[in-house]
């Protein structure tokens, strides 16, 4: 032993004759101070560092408390005792679990579910996030591999992956948000998304002074022309002579484009821009803050989507975001995961949730902006859509036809 | 004697040591356990056969980009275009084998061609560009990456599908996945693609080392102006550099296309494939043979660590932080080099 380590100490004598490796020469000295750069670099890193888990890995525990949790505490405490095996999971798209967005009211979902049951994180209900479109698959197959009850694919992105994985594994349950796939162990849950953009259309065009408002989508697809379409509609209900402008960003998680769009349509003239993009979103709320910050008086405002997004646009005193379209992605997946808990999982169904399941919405939160007046109409608006005067057009043929009809 | 060679195993090993005892003492610092942290990494990549075919899967196209990386760098050129490449060939072979019926032995290699030609077609407007005008490859490159992203995410929407996200699925006759080994990896997407993944780094270990055409790539590669002294084209040259490097990556595409997902989706953003191969090649030492090794060990970390948030409980974006320090100290082998080199001075 001590025979070959003196032999490979010769080899390394051997190499040191020649001390241009690599074709590059390099002094001790600056050697020296890149090692120690590199171990403060780590030192710090880790000093940072906090082993409280519940802070990293769960967003959303804030927010848990939003649901009507009483009534169902004592129930699910009951039926603990019958089943802790119970074991949900959801695999979220590319835009992460802090999305601030659907994905984000998805795990809020399953976190109100889990609180109403008395269930513990990471034993009963987990998320697994994704970085890139090949890690659908093995993400969910890693659930099924964990023996999880229920399985949540969150987004349409992932349609391909659910479709596939539940068909290897008839055992297992899963969820679909925004899409429909046939299967007797997959329940697809769906919402009328055009109805809620339809409302906040008018809280648009009520607040609107320039006559012009913007539309920012993520990528082009059918689910998003649901937004754009019923937006538009709802704009021109009250008033045909808005411009409505509408670009997509092609990324629901590319928030510097989201802020270069909604700087163009500031500028055109716009005022209110209503984004459906996900995470690109989060640049049309910087956009806004931005003009606000350099000028107090700026009228400009936005419009979020899917969840209550009034903290992304608070700045000082004042506040950008006019309201939220509410999706309620939570709604929706606490009450299948309920169901499933208590064994009456829908499996093979599409549930559609919309304005009359209150998982389709408006956010009220910013009373300032958000003014009686426009309230009013969009309670107007609201009333006829639950009554069926209005059929809230969903793609651009409906929304030619419905324009025509104004 | 030996030295040399010693040397060149020794100091990939120690890199690789010290990024895992580095990401330790990360995991360490957050209050997390390492060592449950890489028993989960190892469980993610080689846990059953599920994942270790998933491992492979996602190895097979890492080796053809870093190939790709590895030829064009070998003749002095810096294809950062690997990404677009990689795209514009699974669209190349998703169309023609969701298109076209044809018996499978002319099929699947005619869409495993075509995405290669469309790769080459990718690496041949920098190439030529260099050539002729002069302009740098990598702005070009970069510049053909968003070209392809968004060209092919038009051409799904608007060409091969109405306004669809996703394009149809390729025929039987042109796909890469066998029931065969999916059943024996308990259904991961593991596909022959390995194969053609394998065959690429040995012809380009040919094509470089033992043929004319490869001694005056590499010529050219070493030193432009010497080469063209000696007579060699050296416009030729580059032009076929940046094809075949093109090429490799299309082939990539194909893996994606025709093997793993049998179909392609519009991205909302690259699939960083193509800039993941920059990293094997470099790992790699630009040789057919470290790229191959690099690409298997970039496979087992990025497929080993999607395991750690559920099973070690190690949030994902540590899990991310973890594996960048690994990659960096493979690669920042210089330094290892530098130390044993001193320690062994300070020993006399």
């Amino acid at each position: 032993m001590a025979g070959r380590i003196q032999s490979i100490l010769r080899v390394l004598k051997n190499l040191n004759k020649n001390k241009n490796f690599g074709g590059i020469i390099l002094k001790k000295k600056h050697l020296l101070i890149l090692f120690a750069l590199l171990l403060s670099f780590v030192l710090v890193l880790s000093a940072c560092g906090t082993a409280d888990e519940d802070d990293s890995a769960n967003p959303a525990d804030d927010n848990t408390e939003t649901e009507g949790t009483d009534e169902t505490t004592n129930e699910g405490t009951e039926e603990q005792a019958e089943d802790t095996n119970f074991k949900v999971g959801m695999v979220t798209d590319t835009g992460g679990v802090d999305d601030k967005s659907f994905n984000q009211s998805a795990w809020e979902g399953l976190n109100a579910f889990g609180e109403a049951n008395g269930l513990v994180e990471k034993e009963n209900f987990d998320y697994v996030q994704s970085s890139s479109d090949a890690d659908y698959s093995p993400n969910l197959n890693r659930l099924v591999q964990q023996d999880y009850n229920l399985i949540y694919g969150i987004g349409f992105l992932l349609m391909e992956s659910v479709t596939k994985v539940a068909e290897q594994n008839p055992d297992t349950n899963f969820a679909i948000v925004d899409e429909t796939i046939e299967g007797d162990n997959v329940v697809s849950i769906r919402f009328k998304e055009h109805q809620g953009s339809f409302l906040v259309g008018v809280a648009a065009a009520m607040k609107t002074k320039s006559k012009k408002v913007g539309f920012v989508g993520g990528v082009e697809s059918e689910l998003i022309k649901k937004f754009e379409t019923g937006f538009e509609a709802g704009v021109k209900s009250v008033d045909p002579s808005i411009e409505v402008v509408a670009q997509y960003a092609e990324s629901f998680g590319d928030a510097t484009k989201g802020k270069a769009i909604a700087a163009g349509m500031y500028n055109s003239g716009a005022d209110v821009i209503y984004h459906a993009s996900g995470g690109t979103g989060n640049g049309v709320f910087n956009e806004a803050k931005d003009i606000k910050n350099a000028d107090e008086d700026a009228y400009v405002w936005v419009i979020g989507v899917d969840r209550d997004q009034h903290e992304e646009g608070a700045i000082g005193d004042t506040n950008v975001t006019l309201t939220s379209m509410l999706k309620r992605v939570d709604v929706a997946v606490q009450n299948v995961t309920q169901q499933a808990y208590e064994g009456e999982f829908p499996g093979g169904e599409t549930l559609e949730f919309g304005l009359e399941d209150d998982a389709i919405g408006i956010a009220e939160t910013n009373e300032e902006a958000y003014t009686a007046e426009i309230d009013e109409k969009v309670q107007e608006f609201k009333q006829s859509i639950l009554d069926g005067e209005i059929d809230v057009p969903s793609t651009d043929e409906e929304l030619e036809a419905y324009l025509a009809d104004l | 004697m030996f030295s040399n060679r010693m040397f060149n195993i020794l100091v990939p090993i120690i890199s690789v040591f010290l990024g895992l005892v580095a990401g330790a003492i990360i995991m360490l610092g957050f209050g997390y356990n390492p060592i449950r942290g890489y028993i989960a990494l190892i469980d993610g990549a080689f846990g059953n056969a599920y994942f270790t075919g998933e491992t492979i899967r996602r190895v097979t196209p890492y080796i053809l980009t870093g190939l790709a990386v590895a030829f064009a760098f070998r003749a002095g050129l810096f294809n950062i275009g690997a990404e677009g490449q990689v795209i514009v060939g699974w669209l190349a072979a998703v169309w023609v084998g969701s298109s076209m019926e044809a018996p499978m032995i002319i099929h699947l290699p005619l869409a495993i061609l075509a995405a290669a030609v469309a790769g080459g077609l990718w690496g041949f407007v920098p190439g030529i560009l260099k050539a002729k005008l002069g302009v740098h490859e990598v702005i070009i490159t970069i510049m053909m990456n968003y070209i392809a992203l968004f060209l092919t995410n038009h051409l799904i929407r608007n060409v091969l599908t109405e306004t669809k996200d996703t394009t149809d699925r390729v025929l039987e006759s042109a796909s890469l996945a066998s029931n065969w080994i999916m059943e024996i990896t308990s259904f991961s997407r593991l596909h022959w693609g390995l194969l053609i993944a394998l065959a690429a780094a040995v012809i380009m270990w040919f094509l470089l080392e033992k043929t004319t055409t490869g001694y005056e790539l590499r010529s050219v590669g070493y030193n432009r102006h010497a080469s063209e002294y000696a007579g060699m084209k050296v416009g030729k040259n580059i032009v076929l550099a940046m094809v075949i490097s093109g090429g490799f990556a299309g082939l990539a595409g194909a893996m994606e296309g025709l093997g793993t997902f049998g179909y392609m989706p519009t991205h909302s953003s690259f699939t960083n494939i193509g800039f993941d191969g920059i990293a094997v090649a470099l790992l790699g030492g630009n040789a057919a043979f470290g790229t191959v090794i690099a690409a298997f060990l970039f496979g087992v970390l990025k497929e080993g660590s999607l395991n750690m948030p559920t099973e070690a409980g190690v949030p994902s974006e540590l899990v991310e932080i973890v594996i960048a320090l690994i990659i960096f100290f493979v690669a920042s082998s210089y330094i290892i080099r530098w130390a044993l080199l001193s320690l062994k001075k300070e020993g006399k």
